[in-house]
């Protein structure tokens, strides 16, 4: 039988904000255990959640991205369970009426576009962190990340592999930084995926029954988790059997998932509107003066780019892939009229090359994008060869003479030929030497040309402009 | 001097008759005597009582006093204040010492008011007369044998008994109203936000509201002054202009149309109770008022839809009590399930238990909407049936209580018959309007009758005066037990 896989995917996205969701608290990453949960954090009697403004202002803006609706009002809800690391016993979340809804992330795989639908958007706080280790048989309890704002972004079962449920991920990650909503440290945990997967037979269109896998937090780990799940779920309907619907953890170690509860255990949590939240009322006003905040969007800029530009649809996706690449490009390219596809090749292969070679963001990339349309201006006018531009950029990378361009042309012997005369007089030089492959040339061997124009090249130790050598060469063969 | 108003303190503190910590030592030495006969204290702290009343001395003596500086105030120990032992009245937080001031108590800190001791409740505010608490039973001063009502039982009676000039007290279905009237007090719940719930233990967040318990209308004036007012840390906090609730206690009643609901003096109510219920209302009606019959047909939902509604919240509310950061942990136990099951068995009384368990039960999953939404939505006719009555009257009146203090012990197994104590003050509570008591008589066994006023929304200074000019009129409100050793 040929099967189909079916993913949904919700995502938590840890807002940007300075402070906790419902409490004064830093947010900040990294601190003493237990240093940054106040009063309200640690649950003391009597204390009241207070709604952070810059929260809901990051959802919006995450709505007004993704074409949805902005609900006015939305109802912060409770989420009840006791565990150790939730201090009230219950989480705030938003259950019945979320604060955005609908909308949809356009995925592009296998140059083919989908369009992935989003169920909702809702506010939520985290909670703490149990753990497990160095206290004698008991567990420590750090409530740094409790109140940590999230927004929780849920789709529709709209993805049928691996592969769609990564690009809609990495699609995801990058909106939600490119508008500036979350940093998007998939390590310090800023941005984790739960993967609803079902299996059905191909055609059929009732859904199987699904297992939640929580908390993916590398693409990787994503698509591993996700193809290892389609195959236990196929093996098993195979073999007879049927799918128990429940929660799993996947084990990057093992590369496998396992169970973490069964429907049947799952916690009633007795949702209930939160009576010390009032409804959260949206104005238009508010929603418009965000609107007027928001960067123009990857997709936006992505048609821009192919109709302005004339990039075709891979370039245009690749550059809009983050905000600070698109920008770096943008300002490459703004130094160079017309010359958008020479930038993007450069942005796109010497720049985010070397910067994964480092490991390093565009954002610390050692040469800016005025230098490197200084580089590229030289290579347009013909002064260096695309080959010696390479060391040029090899030598401003690493700072040398102020990344003055034409300093370390000049210092480096690296301007090309392009003096006729001096280039005859080795083509010349080369003609004489290999009367042999010029008789081959000339009874219709190709490659003897191309041995004779690397000969040139060679004794102008690559400086000559290649396609100067190429007419040059060809003028006096064929004549 | 301990039947004084606070009007009459305030004075006698301005012309140094006498100093805030003379009075606290007075009112503290009172505490020390009679205390073990009324169990209305939980806590009194002496050092940092005098502490604040030297304070207090120190700001009137720099001219800085306001109506209440220097002047001893109960707190009901559901207000955390620093450095305090901060019970509910629940074992569960028997250790617990608040390291942070409530919005409350901050304002009365603020206002050079001396906390002089934290006053005895009901469990976690559950209960109708004050039998809840692991503090042991508040007594009224009445009648020992008799309940001081609940859950603000300590308070009422630390007031009735002249161990505080005046007390606070929360009301979340009457909890200020019903034990103002056992124990012959005046007390007002204000309108829902008016009063800050940061740092007032949450019992059910939709209804809970703290107020004044005092002698007298004007009392509860000048207390409202200092109680009232918009803090951001309570989102359901009201942001509004400053008003002082003392400004129309003067006004002559000519006029006033007073609504009398024709539920509320319909069978339930006792023959003690309703004979001095209607000797106020003629008396109101020489003060020139006039009475009309309205109507409140759902009335008799409101009962049932409060044991929905606050239960729902209160079982989420307490989940914080878990042992794991603060307050009770049982002693010993298995693992983390057992530490929670051992440490809420052995931390919450019966009452607690009870309400947990009805609350979770209307949230759980297929019960949610027969239960909940539904009294939410009852709750909104209730409101609406007070929005048309108020459309043929000023104020309404009617009794506090359908009966007089009952025995300690007399209804605390039948928990449906303690529930109807509150039969006519948690209609006011779920449509969030403002409910008075104030005392009018005696009925059997001499044991204080109260007379309830609800009021629109905001209209506590209307209520004020109305209240007031009764007690201008007769002295009900004076009226002292005879046996507290004054």
């Amino acid at each position: 039988m040929q099967w189909e896989i079916v993913i949904g995917i919700e995502t938590h996205a840890q807002l940007s904000t300075q402070s906790k969701i419902f409490s004064g608290s830093s947010t900040a990453y990294g601190a003493q255990p237990n240093t940054q949960a106040n009063a309200v954090d640690l649950a003391l009697p009597g204390v009241l959640p207070v709604l952070n403004k810059g929260a809901v202002e990051r959802a919006i803006k995450l709505g007004l991205s993704v074409g949805a609706k902005i609900n006015s009002p939305s109802i912060f809800a409770r989420k009840n369970y006791f565990y150790p690391d939730l201090p009230k016993g219950y989480q705030i979340s938003q259950f019945e009426l979320p604060v955005v809804e609908g909308g949809h992330i356009t995925i592009q795989v296998n140059d083919t576009e989908k369009s992935v639908r989003l169920t909702r958007a809702h506010l939520e706080e985290d909670a703490g962190k149990s753990l497990h280790e160095d206290f004698h048989g008991m567990s420590g309890i750090d409530l740094n990340r409790a109140g940590t704002p999230l927004l929780e972004i849920v789709t529709e079962p709209d993805m049928r592999s691996s592969a769609e449920a990564v690009a809609y991920a990495k699609k995801l990650h990058s909106l939600v930084r490119w508008i500036g909503i979350c940093d998007g440290n998939m390590q310090e945990g800023s941005f984790r995926c739960d993967a609803n997967v079902s299996v059905r037979a191909k055609g059929s269109d009732i859904l199987g029954t699904r297992c939640e896998i929580k908390n993916l937090n590398s693409f990787r780990f994503l698509e591993k988790a996700i193809d290892f799940e389609a195959r236990r779920q196929i093996e098993i309907l195979e073999d007879g059997g049927t799918i128990r619907q429940e929660t799993r953890l996947y084990d990057a170690n093992k590369d496998e998932t396992r169970t973490m509860r069964s429907k049947e255990d799952a916690n009633d949590y007795r949702y209930f509107p939160d009576p010390d939240l009032l409804p959260l009322e949206i104005s238009d006003n508010w929603i418009n003066q965000l609107k007027d905040t928001l960067p123009e969007l990857p997709e936006a800029r992505r048609s821009r780019y192919i109709s302005d530009f004339g990039l075709s649809d891979y370039d245009a996706a690749v550059l809009t892939g983050s905000r600070e690449i698109a920008d770096f490009f943008e300002e490459t390219s703004a130094q160079l009229p017309n010359q958008a596809k020479l930038c993007a090749n450069w942005v796109m292969g010497e720049i985010s090359g070397r910067l994964n070679k480092e490991a390093i963001e565009i954002t610390a990339c050692p040469i800016n994008p005025v230098h490197l349309a200084a580089l590229l201006t030289r290579i347009n006018d013909g002064t260096v060869s695309g080959k010696a531009a390479k060391t040029v950029f090899e030598c401003m990378w690493n700072g040398e003479l102020e990344q003055n361009v034409d300093a370390i042309i000049d210092a480096k012997g690296l301007k090309q030929i392009s003096d006729d005369g001096a280039i005859e007089k080795l083509v010349d030089e080369v003609l004489a030497a290999n009367a042999q492959q010029v008789e081959d040339y000339r009874n219709g061997k190709q490659k003897a040309f191309n041995s004779l124009v690397g000969q040139v090249m060679k004794a102008t130790k690559g400086k000559a402009n290649p396609a100067q050598v190429n007419t040059m060469l060809k003028n006096k063969l064929d004549s | 001097m301990f039947n004084a108003s606070l009007k009459q303190l305030s004075i006698q503190l301005a012309d140094k008759k006498v100093s805030s910590v003379e009075l606290t030592k007075e009112y503290l030495q009172r505490i020390k005597t009679l205390n073990a006969e009324y169990n209305a204290f939980i806590t009194v702290n002496e050092e940092l009582s005098l502490a604040q009343a030297q304070l207090a001395d120190q700001m009137i003596a720099s001219g800085q006093a306001g109506t209440l500086t220097g002047i001893p105030i109960a707190q009901k120990d559901i207000f955390c204040a620093k450095d305090w032992l901060t019970t509910c009245g629940s074992k569960m937080l028997s250790n617990f010492v608040s390291p942070y001031d409530a919005g409350v108590i901050e304002r009365f800190n603020q206002a050079g008011a001396v906390n002089i001791g934290k006053t005895n409740m009901d469990e976690f505010a559950m209960g109708s007369s004050n039998e809840t608490s692991f503090y042991g039973p508040v007594r009224n001063p009445w009648d020992v044998a008799a309940v001081p009502g609940g859950s603000s039982g300590g308070s009422a009676s630390a007031v009735a008994a002249r161990l505080a000039p005046a007390a606070t007290g929360t009301d979340t279905g009457g909890s200020i109203r019903q034990p103002a009237a056992l124990c012959g007090i005046s007390g007002i719940k204000p309108t829902y936000g008016l009063v800050s719930r940061y740092g007032m233990i949450a019992f059910a967040s939709s209804l809970d509201q703290g107020g004044p318990m005092a002698k007298s209308a004007e009392d509860l004036a000048l207390m409202l002054n200092v109680m009232t007012g918009f803090d951001a840390r309570d989102s359901t906090s009201l942001q509004r202009d400053e008003e002082d609730y003392a400004r129309d206690l003067e006004k002559p009643l000519l006029g006033l149309r007073i609504g009398l609901p024709k539920e509320y003096f319909a069978k339930g109510m006792s023959p003690d109770v309703e004979r001095a219920v209607e000797q106020a209302l003629n008396e109101y009606r020489q003060l020139g008022a006039e009475t009309v019959e309205v109507s409140l047909p759902n009335s008799s939902l409101s009962i049932p839809v409060y044991y929905v509604l606050a239960p729902a919240e209160a079982s989420s509310n307490l989940s914080r009590f878990d042992g794991v950061r603060y307050g009770y942990r049982a002693k010993s136990y298995g693992d983390l399930n057992d530490m929670y099951r051992k440490s809420r068995t052995q931390g919450f009384g019966a009452e607690v238990k009870r309400r947990i368990l009805i609350g979770t039960y209307v949230l759980s999953h297929g019960y949610y909407d027969a239960y909940y939404i539904k009294a939410q939505k009852v709750r909104r006719l209730i409101a609406q049936d007070f929005a048309d009555a108020f459309k043929q009257c000023d104020i309404m009146m009617g009794p506090t209580s359908p009966t007089v203090a009952f025995d300690i012990g007399e209804k605390s197994s039948d928990p449906i018959q303690m529930y109807l104590s509150d039969i006519y003050t948690s209609a006011a509570s779920l449509a969030g309007l403002p409910g008075m008591s104030i005392p009018v008589g005696f009925g059997d066994k001499n044991r204080p009758v109260g007379l309830h006023i609800i009021g629109n929304y905001f209209t506590e200074a209307k209520m004020l005066n109305a209240a007031h000019q009764y007690q201008q009129a007769t002295d009900w409100h004076q009226q002292a037990p005879g046996n507290i050793g004054i």
